[in-house]
């Protein structure tokens, strides 16, 4: 237990770092942190295989692509946009909303029973796939389909227009 | 009990990781031997007995040189950057097995550090980490020829991890497990290796593997014609020898991949007809499988002079357009013999 809140305290720890540091770079670099915090969160559920999907899809490939568009903007102080008085005053009124939002749900949460797992096992990749391919086969598919969507649509997006060129 | 396996446990890993660095270091020396054997002539002979202790002098010459950090470069990541390229590139071989079981005493001892059932996937995860320590040190840098090698690197990594995970998928649906313990084990004796089943597979995952190390022909990240030096061009004394370092443990982690995904690993023919005790077939299978190991470091290096480097655009039409629809129709077709497999015979 002392092992999740140690870890549970690194995630929010970096978490806020990512939003109160100033350099983009430096924001993605703890963002990245923060993935593997949340890796050793899954690893300690025993739940292997999404602890490396986790760490190959968000670490590995997003967050690479994140650092990589933000090293060829160079964003810096020279470059960032001024920002007006109006949109600041709207950020500071959708951030008070999120917290009393946030306020108000605690509030109303009750500390629910813990539940006991029938199959403490169901995160290692065998029986994951078996659960995936025989229970929840149709989701599964179809999420799938989905993701296979956006990619179509996203090599759409990137071709030129034949008539345009 | 506990005690004792963590003790074992250490000894593996200490014995792992100064194996690593010390074929990482006499690889420097290879590759210049080699190099020379190619273009006919010695390569370097003067320290030591066919310059066997050259390594060592570069080391010592590497750690005594002035540190230069630019004045422009953001101090903390330049430091980190050499740093967790080396990380990443020694904690790649946990999952490697490198042997069957030892039995010393009463006690068995497994020659693998950890055998997770994610094996494959954690040596996925772990290259994909690579690349940080390259962009790290590129953006630090400050420099606008290091960014270019850092951003050339980093996509050329992304776009070649997918090749290479499509080329382990259709490997992973012949063995059926993910663990890289159980599909060694699968490839006993000599007709049961991988590259029989999967000989486009183990092209792909090759010419992927080149990529993912920034080897010749797809050394872009660091192509000096075009970018004087690439990603490390700021880089002095030890932490460019990290770099470099790096390179050549990534070289010996992705020879010893091969080598037990399609290569059988410790397995060697006739391993049971010869009527050995476990301990001696164990300790010949280890040998076997460094052997297969430096044969493929061998081979990185013969194509290293034998192949001029590609240009960018040549790179990124392989991989995109070349060997991944290879990869997927190698998926399919395995899916399509496996079936057939499985219902007529």
């Amino acid at each position: 237990m002392s092992v999740f809140y140690f870890v549970a305290f690194l995630s929010v720890f970096f978490a806020l770092m990512t939003i109160f540091t100033k350099n983009p770079v430096h924001s993605v670099l703890y963002l990245v942190i923060t993935f593997f915090t949340f890796t050793v969160h899954y690893i300690l559920l025993n739940a292997q295989f999404l602890a490396v999907v986790n760490f190959i899809v968000y670490m590995g490939a997003i967050m690479v692509l994140f650092l990589f568009v933000l090293m060829l903007l160079n964003l810096n102080k020279d470059t960032e946009p001024l920002k007006s008085n109006l949109v600041k005053f709207m950020g500071v009124i959708a951030g008070m909303c999120l917290v009393v939002t946030l306020a108000g749900s605690f509030r109303a949460l009750e500390s629910s029973e813990s539940i006991i797992l029938k199959d403490p096992d169901i995160g290692l990749v065998g029986n994951l796939g078996r659960v995936l391919f025989s229970e929840f086969l149709l989701p599964f598919e179809i999420s799938s389909i989905l993701l296979l969507t956006a990619m179509v649509g996203a090599v759409l997006l990137a071709k030129n227009d034949p008539k345009k060129a | 009990m506990e005690s004792a396996l963590l003790v074992e446990k250490t000894i593996l890993v200490v014995a792992v990781f100064a194996i690593t660095l010390v074929i990482a270091m006499y690889s420097t020396l290879v590759e210049r031997k080699v190099a020379g054997f190619m273009q006919a002539r010695f390569g370097p002979d003067r320290a030591g007995p066919f310059g066997i202790l050259q390594p060592l002098c570069d080391g010592g010459k590497f750690f005594f040189k002035e540190e230069i950090i630019p004045a422009g470069a953001h101090k903390f990541l330049f430091i980190i950057g050499p740093a967790v390229a080396m990380f990443t590139a020694c904690i790649s071989s946990a999952v490697i097995p490198w042997g069957q079981e030892l039995t010393i005493g009463d006690r068995v001892i497994t020659l693998q550090v950890a055998d997770i059932n994610v094996g494959v996937l954690y040596i996925f995860g772990v290259v994909a980490l690579g690349v940080y320590g390259i962009m790290i040190g590129g953006w630090a840098s400050n420099n606008k020829y290091s960014l270019m090698g850092a951003v050339r690197a980093a996509s050329q990594s992304i776009s070649y991890e997918i090749g290479m995970g499509l080329s382990l998928i259709a490997l992973l649906m012949v063995t059926g497990t993910l663990s890289l313990r159980e599909i060694v084990a699968q490839q006993e004796g000599f007709v049961n290796w991988n590259i029989w089943v999967q000989p486009i597979g183990f092209l792909i995952f090759l010419v992927c593997a080149f990529a993912e190390c920034n080897r010749v022909p797809f050394d872009l990240a660091e192509c000096e014609t075009e970018l004087i030096g690439g990603y490390n061009v700021e880089y002095s004394s030890m932490k460019l020898a990290f770099y470099m370092f790096a390179e050549y443990i990534n070289m010996f982690v992705s020879s010893s991949l091969m080598a037990a995904l399609y290569f059988g690993g410790y397995n060697f023919p006739f391993m049971y007809d010869l009527g050995l005790s476990q301990n001696w077939i164990t300790i010949i299978g280890v040998l076997v499988f460094f052997a297969k190991i430096l044969a493929f470091i061998f081979f990185f290096m013969w194509i290293r002079w034998t192949i001029p480097r590609f240009r960018y655009d040549q790179l990124m039409r392989l991989g995109w357009k070349i060997l991944i629809p290879l990869a997927v129709a190698n998926i399919v077709l395995t899916g399509i013999i496996t079936i057939v497999k499985d219902t007529y015979f």
